[in-house]
């Protein structure tokens, strides 16, 4: 673990003293590490792979300023690919997870390369209906099983050795793949590639008069949220053992923004806090039908009236507050207070 | 010879026809729809992801006023819209009043959340299923056209979305209100300065797409089920249309609605596995193409 980067929690971004920083890392290795002694496995392994899925997400709203509408497509055929590749070929998972992951990344390129054309809203509109259409796809096509999914997807042994029907071990593989993918998503905003992307958010005009290429950019930042978002469908696929419509639904690519949106917009480990706060009230609020709909819903209209730094975005600004005078520290995570897009 | 496309045989005439006239009836509602998106877009440069749902709201208060209180579909045709747009009217003062300063993204954010508490309400109390909701007896029947039998509710359809087309467009571009509205839209600051009440011209741009989204919708309660997801379901191939069309023009985003329309039923014709995903598929090709979309203004 000690490789991990500090999880977003950069004194440079926070205002937090180095030990604080500390603290406050080692609080969510602690608890992942120890996580399934306490909590139920399935549950936090679901939540893990949402994590990452709005982590991917957030790599484009909160760094490019791009707002895709069409992520449930990357999670949903890499579920879909992992699922078939698993159990009709009878593959080993981290192959299945592969296979899966690259088709998303195959299907992010053409994606990414058809959306950049627009800007803005119609980006947010032509991710929508692209990913519509994985949808109709997954409904008619015969591998995908239409309503039903691919079901009963056995997890198998690792690499031939670890038996993954074992839910802790099936935990620490979900937990290692969630921790390569925010790894990923760590050090590509932290480099120099990831300047450049936020360059772009915040100025586009500005960084092509600079002599940057930014289509190029973009389409490379959008190809690595949707390989990511593939890596988040895969892995949950064999956690349920199920490939089903409900990842290709447009209600999951609404879900992920509201993740995104309620932890933090731009925020490193925002997403993180969102996706454990939605899934949490799905798994409470389960019973009640329609009304978990109703609730996203008031989520959404909190954020975006009241609420636009999201969780994390909020305790960073407070932190700052209370510790004024680390006044290198960059303006606060830009798109709360001015805009993504544009 | 072709058979690696086994669905491509000519159908007989009347099937095509058949297919063509749903193809205008989709057409119709695809335009009404991009229509009231593109009057909303100029005006609050916000995409109302809550129109598939006002559209729905439209369906359901005329089905409602049905069954609770026995009023008929030709009442319902001037009511519901009204509702819906009062409805509208005060979204708009409660909510995207408040953000017409930040970025146009949130806009969209705020009416899909809006959409999804509309939407989770009525499924919570009306399931997923559609409520059959019949044709009113005067347009009962249908009339021989020589090649094929034409429904007269269907034509009906079609003739009133033009006219509900015809007279938006009209109402912009040829009345003194059209006027302000679109001077609005260029400078607000501007038109404000002249004494003109440019938020109540907004309020009132918003009430109205809301109003003819419900209007679309009571057309659609008897050839449709009325269903909660009626809207979700055929927003994102609005989405796409307005993609294709651009929001720039009225007319624009009439006519590539009931293009896309033809082209869907005409697709249902020929290959039929593919009907559900052309206009996506046109979608993409126009995004090749032609970058802007057809009547595009670039936002």
């Amino acid at each position: 673990m000690a490789g991990m980067p500090s999880a977003g929690l950069h004194p440079r971004e926070t205002g937090l003293s180095p030990r604080w920083a500390l603290i406050l890392l080692a609080l969510p290795v602690a608890a992942a590490i120890a996580g399934p002694f306490v909590l139920y496995p399935i549950f936090l392994m679901k939540a893990l792979c949402f994590a990452l899925f709005a982590c991917a997400f957030n790599l484009l709203i909160g760094y490019v300023g791009l707002l895709s509408f069409g992520h449930a497509a990357f999670m949903g055929s890499a579920a879909y690919i992992t699922a078939h590749v698993v159990k009709v070929w009878g593959f080993e998972p981290l192959a299945g997870v592969l296979a899966g992951t690259v088709v998303a990344a195959l299907l992010g390129a053409v994606f990414g390369w058809l959306a950049i054309r627009r800007q803005g809203i119609y980006f947010a509109m032509i991710t929508l209906a692209l990913a519509q259409m994985i949808y109709f796809v997954a409904l008619q096509a015969k591998f995908t099983g239409g309503e039903d999914g691919i079901q009963a997807v056995p997890r198998g042994h690792l690499l031939g050795i670890v038996d993954l029907d074992d839910p802790f071990a099936m935990y620490y593989f979900v937990l290692a793949v969630f921790l390569i993918g925010y790894a990923v998503i760590y050090r590509t905003i932290h480099s120099p590639f990831g300047q450049v992307l936020k360059a772009i958010r915040e100025n586009e005009p500005r960084a092509v008069s600079l002599g940057y290429r930014t289509d190029r950019y973009k389409l490379l930042a959008f190809i690595l949220s949707a390989t990511l978002a593939g890596l988040a469908g895969s892995t949950k696929s064999l956690v349920f053992q199920l490939a089903s419509l409900t990842d290709v639904e447009w209600q999951m690519s609404g879900e992920v923004v509201l993740m995104t949106l309620l932890g933090g917009l731009g925020t490193v480990f925002g997403p993180v806090v969102g996706a454990f706060i939605d899934v949490t009230m799905e798994n409470y609020l389960a019973q009640y039908g329609s009304w978990v709909t109703v609730i996203q819903g008031v989520i959404f209209v909190i954020c975006v009236l009241t609420f636009r730094r999201g969780v994390v975005g909020e305790i960073i600004h407070l932190a700052r507050r209370v510790s004024p005078g680390r006044s290198e520290a960059p303006p606060p995570a830009a798109v709360a207070q001015t805009a993504p897009g544009e | 010879m072709l058979s690696f496309l086994p669905h491509i045989v000519l159908p007989p005439t009347p099937a095509l026809f058949a297919q063509l006239l749903i193809g205008l009836i989709n057409g119709a509602f695809y335009a009404m729809l991009s229509l009231g998106l593109a009057v909303i877009f100029g005006m609050l440069n916000i995409i109302n992801f809550t129109h598939g749902a006002q559209y729905m709201l439209g369906a359901f208060c005329a089905w409602l006023a049905l069954h609770y209180l026995g009023i008929g579909y030709w009442p319902s045709l001037i009511l519901a819209p009204l509702v819906v747009a009062a409805a509208g009217i005060l979204l708009e003062r409660l909510f995207l009043r408040h953000i017409y300063r930040l970025d146009h993204l949130y806009g969209l954010l705020l009416t899909f959340g809006l959409a999804l508490i509309i939407e989770g309400v009525f499924r919570q109390y009306y399931g997923s299923s559609g409520q059959p909701y019949s044709i009113p007896s005067s347009l009962d029947g249908a009339r021989d056209l020589g090649f094929m039998f034409l429904p007269n509710y269907r034509a009906w359809v079609i003739l009133a979305s033009l006219a509900a087309c015809f007279g938006t467009w009209f109402l912009i571009e040829r009345t003194r209100l059209g006027a302000y509205l679109r001077a609005a839209t260029e400078n607000p600051t501007l038109v404000q300065a002249f004494g003109v009440n440019v938020p109540r011209i907004v309020t009132l741009t918003y009430g109205f797409g809301a109003g003819l989204a419900a209007f679309a919708g009571v057309l659609a309660a008897p050839i449709y089920q009325v269903s909660p997801l009626m809207g979700s379901n055929i927003i994102v191939v609005v989405f796409a249309v307005v993609v294709i069309g651009g929001m720039g023009s009225i007319l624009g985003a009439v006519a590539s609605g009931f293009v896309l329309g033809v082209i869907e039923g005409l697709t249902k014709v020929f290959y039929p596995e593919a009907s559900n995903t052309v206009i996506f598929v046109v979608m993409a090709i126009v995004l090749l193409v032609k970058p802007a979309g057809f009547f595009g203004r670039t936002a």
